[in-house]
């Protein structure tokens, strides 16, 4: 039994004799039917109808798509902007790639915030809730996109990234960005249909295609899917992030919580007890 | 000030208050002249930050969410209040009579720290009127380290205030009171160091899921072990250290027979010390070799971390150990200014300095966050030295005078010297 297994254990154990305890992210574990975009970035053509269809949809302000400057360096999203495309260099050309919250299966945000503000929906989005949040930005320290944004020159400050439109999802209609490309470089649906079809795409064209998926099990598999014709580091991914859901990185932690909690104070008045009776000879 | 009006004033604890309201000893000490500015200022640049945000007084970006005061204030001034806990145990639950002496003193250092240093995690909250949801349940984020941090500091601040309120009520000549609040000191220190344990080591858990943004030579899963065992070496050696210096501030208060016995304190902290730190050193290198992190070694950054595990830990517990067997104080002082500025170094190092250490742009505090964090400090230290120069925390615990006694007579405590 390695360490590991034995704080499983122990944190099991622990939860059974206090009812308490660390949970799973949300709860139980989070279903597998959920909803995601596939981007492909071999039919983008970096028009940015997306930003723009974005920034519309969610009130920000609009980017001027006419004027190419904006893809000189690649940008981040930020707090005024919840997708951003960037132009990459690379071994086969011009690429354009989307960037924006990942909707990740177990996201890091969710298991670091302590209100629940950041909230996986079971339909898939996640989101933020205002009225939840404190602004302490451990969201942003943990997720391993840098997806949370901070409005700092609010004194009241919110949180910003994608949301998958979930409003427009709830009114049965498709993520503003997904309805404004003119290319279908972006594509919406279930996670596990999306993967059929990227699956499918790679199998008819292996020349056009690296064998790779991004997004199926990066960081536990995320929402957002990718695909490429070139090795994804050259589009300024991170490959380097695992494929263990971030929330187990201090699930071992939390497990330990409870048997700490009720272990050491009974192992504290044992010692105060031994050392009571040395003393009083 | 006012309160001198207050003499004649009938009010029974009123004007006990007020008279413990004026201030003792010169007005014009150095620390009050620089003080006093400070605490303007930082005053001032709060109300900017609380109007215009976070970004109009920090260098704070989308990068660097944690800044210096998070940092600083918060992960490093909760290390250095690790103190509390340790001689709590070694006193309530070891019964080291020993270091009976310094433990008022140790714990309204830790109650002071959590209130101020924790508290100055409620200035770099960007929406601090809803800090109260964790706790109303608006969520109960169970699956969060940090609601575990939070949860846990707000108990512990409970915890030490219990067990420093047997002082409070001797001060206020509260019999009845002092013998209940006192029985349960034993239950408030098994609760508190339960807690501390787990909040010390839940500040490092915090930075678990920040694997791909931690420089690989600070990261480790083991990092809430880490912080957890050098919370321990780091408040013994904030003690050696606070001690030296109000043993200097404070004469009057200390009583001389205690003068003798603080030497031999001191030593048996830094045995303490030096252990711990061993035991960190070893645990460190351990994980360097298991890791193969030598080829990171090279470089600017290898050179920084050497400084750090070899120059502020391992060569303090070197110098904690020749101290020790010699009984030399002086280089036990030394010794601890050291493992301080270790420990300064390396939670820095995990929450700022080697956090995103390969981005463009990089963090450094602002003059405001610089500012800011001195106020708390000064704050801190203003409280506490109004609270030793009426609270029994130095001077030998007194036969409470009796009910009738006028109170704002004090024990003339100088003339004892
Ligand atoms: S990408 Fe970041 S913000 Fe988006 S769901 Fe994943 S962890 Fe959360
Ligand atoms: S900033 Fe808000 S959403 Fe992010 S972790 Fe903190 S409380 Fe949660």
């Amino acid at each position: 039994m390695n360490r590991r297994d034995f704080l499983k254990v122990s944190g099991v154990a622990g939860m059974a004799l206090t009812g308490t305890g660390a949970r799973g992210s949300e709860g139980s574990s989070p279903s597998l039917e959920f909803y995601g975009v596939l981007v492909d970035t071999t039919r983008c053509i970096g028009c940015r109808a997306c930003e723009k269809a974005c920034a519309t949809e969610h009130g920000f302000p609009v980017p001027d798509t006419a004027n190419d400057a904006a893809l000189e360096k690649p940008r981040k999203t930020s707090e005024t902007a919840w997708t951003v495309v960037n132009r990459y260099d690379t071994t086969r050309g011009e690429v354009f790639v989307k960037t924006q919250c990942m909707h990740c299966w177990q996201p890091a945000c969710t298991a670091a915030c302590l209100t629940n503000a950041m909230h996986k929906t079971p339909e898939g989005p996640v989101i933020w809730r205002s009225s939840k949040c404190m602004g302490c930005r451990f969201c942003m320290v943990s997720c391993p996109f840098d997806m949370p944004k901070f409005e700092y020159h609010e004194w009241n400050p919110k949180i910003q990234k994608c949301n998958l439109c979930f409003d427009r999802l709830q009114e049965g209609k498709k993520p503003a960005c997904v309805g404004a490309c003119p290319t279908d470089a972006l594509m919406f649906g279930m996670k596990r249909d999306l993967m059929e079809i990227a699956r499918v795409r790679i199998y008819n064209h292996p020349e056009r295609y690296t064998h790779k998926i991004y997004g199926e099990h990066e960081v536990g598999g995320t929402g957002w899917l990718y695909l490429s014709a070139v090795p994804f580091e050259e589009l300024g991914f991170r490959t380097d992030l695992g494929t263990t859901p971030y929330p187990e990185y201090t699930r071992d932690f939390l497990y330990g919580v409870p048997l700490v909690l009720f272990g050491l104070p009974a192992l504290l008045y044992g010692l105060n007890q031994m050392s009571g009776s040395d003393n009083e000879d | 000030m006012s309160q001198m009006t207050a003499v004649n004033d009938q009010g029974g604890f009123w004007s006990f208050l007020r008279s413990q309201l004026r201030p003792r000893g010169k007005i014009l000490t150095p620390f009050n002249v620089i003080s006093v500015p400070i605490i303007l200022l930082g005053l001032g640049i709060l109300v900017v930050r609380f109007t215009k945000g976070l970004g109009s007084v920090t260098n704070l970006s989308q990068e660097y969410p944690w800044g210096f005061w998070i940092g600083f204030d918060v992960v490093t001034g909760v290390a250095f209040a690790g103190g509390a806990y340790t001689i709590t145990f070694a006193v309530y639950i070891m019964r080291m009579e020993k270091y009976h002496p310094i433990v008022r003193a140790t714990v309204l250092n830790g109650l002071l720290a959590y209130v101020f240093y924790a508290g100055a995690l409620a200035l770099d909250l960007g929406r601090p009127w809803n800090i109260i949801n964790p706790i109303i349940g608006n969520d109960f984020g169970f699956n969060s380290v940090l609601f575990l941090v939070s949860w846990h500091f707000l108990l512990y601040m409970l915890t030490e205030l219990l067990e420093f309120s047997p002082v409070v009520a001797e001060w206020l000549g509260a019999r009845r009171a002092r013998r209940i609040l006192s029985s349960l000191t034993l239950a408030a220190v098994i609760f508190g160091v339960t807690l501390s344990s787990l909040h010390q080591s839940g500040l490092g858990a915090l930075y678990l899921m920040a694997k791909p943004k931690i420089h690989p030579l600070w990261y480790s899963e083991f990092i809430p072990i880490f912080f957890l065992v050098s919370s321990i070496f780091a408040g013994l050696s904030m003690i050696i250290f606070e001690g030296t210096i109000s043993h200097r501030v404070f004469k009057d208060q200390i009583d001389p027979k205690k003068h003798g016995s603080f030497d031999d304190i001191v030593i048996g902290l830094a045995k303490g010390a030096a252990i711990a730190m061993f035991v960190y050193y070893f645990f460190r290198s351990l994980i360097f070799l298991h890791d193969k992190q030598w080829t990171l070694v090279r470089g600017g950054w290898g050179a920084w971390y050497l400084l750090e595990i070899i120059g502020l830990v391992l060569i303090p517990c070197f110098m904690y150990a020749y101290g020790v067997r010699h009984r030399h104080i002086g280089i036990i002082r030394v010794a601890s200014i050291l493992t301080l500025l270790g420990i300064v170094m390396n939670r820095l190092n995990i929450s700022v300095i080697a956090y995103n250490w390969n981005a463009a742009v990089r963090y450094y505090p602002s003059w405001q966050e610089i500012v800011v964090t001195m106020m708390v400090v000064s704050a801190e230290i203003w409280v506490f030295r109004w609270i030793v120069f009426r609270m029994p925390v130095l001077r030998e615990a007194h036969e409470l005078p009796s009910e009738k006694q006028e109170k704002t007579v004090r024990p003339p405590v100088a003339a004892s010297l």
